[in-house]
């Protein structure tokens, strides 16, 4: 088991013709991704690899039964892709552009609600059920099938974490990357709940990042309702205030938002929080452990 | 990005803001000369792109032309340090000289966004003058806030909420509500990320005016913002900063002395935390992004060593996108050509990372190649 994606997961590239899109649609199938169609405006009836491209995202769900949207289009076409795969009734739809405008984003979240489509992103890694399904530009091979859920909020961090689990011999269940933008689809919370109802997964990595307050709104969370272990780390403890670091969503504004808050609150919950990054990795290791003890 | 006062009024003047009469003046007989044409009381106020400057002494009120004057010449080239500027201080360029008013009361207006709820916010306090922070610690209660429907926009009623909330009299809630929305048609127009009036103050006259104006805008839109890319003051900018953006690098200038290059700001941000905990100290965030190729890779690690405070370079790769090989072999071709005084320890991991190790080793360069991040951090501490 695993979460929201899995071998029978079939993918529509959005985007699937340009330079990212098509590289990326061919990691995909590598590693076991059912790819199975691609959307590009005015290029449909064109055949990528031996993948069939549409014109349009209701196409290629009509015709090939996609059921999940991974987007590498660029930015100012983001948001408009997103709600094409949403108006096509695209249960999961992972947007790995980064870029995107914010006030376009506040425009997408609110034509989402009330439909049936989840978004993952944008501005993200995407998301992988190590062994079953990669949807994203993660690297395949540091993933290890196993029970350990991942959630984090950036890229190259989550695939450090990934691997001092791996080379631990600790697998993960389903790792998601929620994307580093102030407005993302889906939040720490929507993918504990997912993590809390899938029996395959025993244990958390949550990986947070200044700015925002989603990681004391999920440390709340899983104080609440969460009964699985999680280990946590929250980057930028060294950061000045006022800058933005790299992601939009990577500033402390107002006073608000620090390494310290997050990891104070965090720790008041229930959290394993972890100070130094090369840390993520044992920590787990003491959880397995005395999960199994 | 950040604008200067007076532009943020030139944006908002046009969506039928009052603002005070005024001109931007560059030297002291400018500041002369417009002071004399407002006529009374004026208030000369430094430029530059930080908050807080009443507590550094950049806003001044002059009673006469030569008053103004004599302002201006101390200001304008002066570092003013406020507590938003850090001890460094920020070089005044110009000064905005303006009609003083008849001031009755001051209030505080801001939109934002909302990043839980995921919309912009409306808020606005009867502490005009005050930082917005400062209210939100003390006394939490007195922000008044009304989220916006995006597509919809902010309604009349959310506007005279707001107004009778703040205890506007009755006979200028339509003022008021009117000022509101062409606020907010400012904020969604020009993709800002931040319009804050403080203070908006009313007159004896019963007039509203925005006598202060601040706006930042989304980076991520600023391609469909040409007029707004045009407002860019370089002059408040990092040189290095504006050289790293050049080449689409995300850099930021700190003040230690390891000097980092990291693909991805979450592990450029862990980079930097690990080696304060190892018991050095950054001297600067640096992301070369997902996708680097050659090129930015090589001018990233040129304009990181340009700090004259480095005794040591961290290079921390997790290849993913960006592929081991490529990275060395842009830092190789880099010390190459620029050189460089201080130890470099290279940490590679990921796709390609044998290739990259090689490329290091046959470089017939000095690298100190570490295992892990932990394994890094120690290195370069100890190299310093």
């Amino acid at each position: 088991m695993a979460i929201w994606i899995d071998e029978n997961t079939k993918v529509v590239v959005q985007g699937i013709t340009g330079r990212e899109g098509s590289f990326h649609a061919a990691q995909c199938r590598e590693y076991g991704t059912k790819v199975v169609a691609g959307v590009t405006p005015g290029k449909g009836g064109l055949n990528q690899d031996g993948v069939p491209v549409f014109d349009t995202v209701k196409e290629a769900v009509e015709k090939e039964g996609a059921s999940a949207s991974m987007i590498l289009v660029p930015a100012p076409f983001a948001a408009d892709a997103i709600m094409e795969a949403v108006d096509a009734e695209i249960p999961l739809i992972i947007c790995i552009t980064e870029g995107v405008p914010v006030l376009d984003m506040v425009r997408v979240t609110h034509f989402i609600r009330g439909s049936k489509s989840r978004l993952i992103g944008p501005n993200c890694p995407g998301i992988i059920s190590p062994g079953k399904c990669k949807i994203g530009i993660m690297p395949g091979p540091i993933h290890k099938e196993g029970s350990v859920g991942c959630i984090s909020r950036s890229g190259t961090l989550t695939y450090e974490a990934v691997q001092q689990l791996s080379s631990r011999d600790i697998g993960q269940s389903t790792c998601i990357g929620i994307g580093g933008d102030p407005i993302v689809g889906t939040g720490f919370i929507d993918a504990l709940t997912a993590f809390q109802e899938d029996p395959a997964t025993e244990a958390v990595v949550m990986i947070g990042e200044i700015g925002g307050t989603a990681e004391e709104e999920a440390a709340e969370y899983i104080k609440a309702y969460f009964k699985k272990p999680v280990v946590g780390f929250i980057a930028g403890q060294t950061a000045p205030p006022g800058r933005r670091m790299g992601h939009a969503g990577a500033i402390i504004t107002q006073g608000q938002g620090t390494a310290a808050e997050k990891i104070e609150k965090m720790r008041q919950c229930g959290i394993h929080v972890v100070e130094s990054p090369a840390e993520i990795g044992s920590a787990m290791q003491d959880v397995v452990a005395q999960k199994s003890a | 990005m950040k604008i200067h006062e007076y532009q943020a009024k030139q944006i908002l003047i046009r969506y039928g803001v009052k603002i005070p009469e005024g001109k931007v003046a560059h030297n002291s007989p400018e500041a002369y000369e417009i002071a004399r044409q407002l006529g009374g009381t004026v208030a000369v106020k430094a430029q530059i792109h930080a908050g807080g400057r009443g507590k550094g002494g950049g806003i001044k009120i002059a009673k006469s032309p030569d008053e103004a004057e004599e302002i201006t010449r101390k200001l304008i080239g002066s570092k003013l340090v406020t507590p938003q500027t850090g001890a460094e201080g920020r070089v005044v360029q110009c000064v905005l000289i303006e009609e003083g008013l008849n001031i009755q009361r001051e209030f505080y207006l801001g939109i934002v966004i909302d990043r839980s709820r995921q919309k912009p916010v409306f808020m606005a306090s009867r502490e005009g003058g005050v930082e917005i922070e400062e209210v939100a610690r003390k006394s939490p209660d007195l922000i008044l806030k009304e989220t916006i429907q995006p597509g919809i926009g902010l309604q009349s009623f959310q506007a005279r909420k707001i107004a009778f909330g703040l205890g506007l009299d009755a006979k200028v809630i339509g003022k008021a509500a009117r000022l509101m929305s062409a606020l907010y048609r400012a904020f969604e127009e020009t993709d800002a990320s931040l319009v804050e009036v403080n203070p908006l103050v009313i007159t004896e006259e019963g007039e509203l005016y925005a006598l202060d104006a601040k706006m930042n805008f989304d980076d991520n839109a600023l391609y469909r913002q040409p007029e707004i890319v045009q407002m860019r003051d370089f002059l408040e900018e990092e040189p290095p900063e504006i050289e790293a953006s050049r080449y689409r690098l995300s850099y930021i200038k700190l003040d230690g002395e390891v000097g980092c290059m990291v693909n991805g700001a979450g592990l450029a941000m862990a980079t930097m935390d690990i080696i304060k905990m190892a018991g050095g100290s950054p001297a600067n965030f640096l992301d070369v992004g997902g996708g680097a190729n050659l090129e930015q890779v090589k001018n990233a690690f040129r304009i990181l060593i340009l700090d004259e405070n480095l005794k040591a370079v961290l290079i921390n790769i997790f290849g993913g996108i960006v592929r081991c090989d490529v990275v060395a072999e842009g830092v190789v071709q880099a010390v190459k050509e620029v050189g460089v005084k201080v130890p470099v320890v290279v940490r590679l991991e990921g796709t390609n990372m044998e290739k990259g190790r090689e490329i290091l080793k046959d470089s017939g360069l000095d690298f100190l190649v570490a295992t892990d991040m932990a394994d890094a951090a120690q290195k370069v501490v100890q190299a310093v």
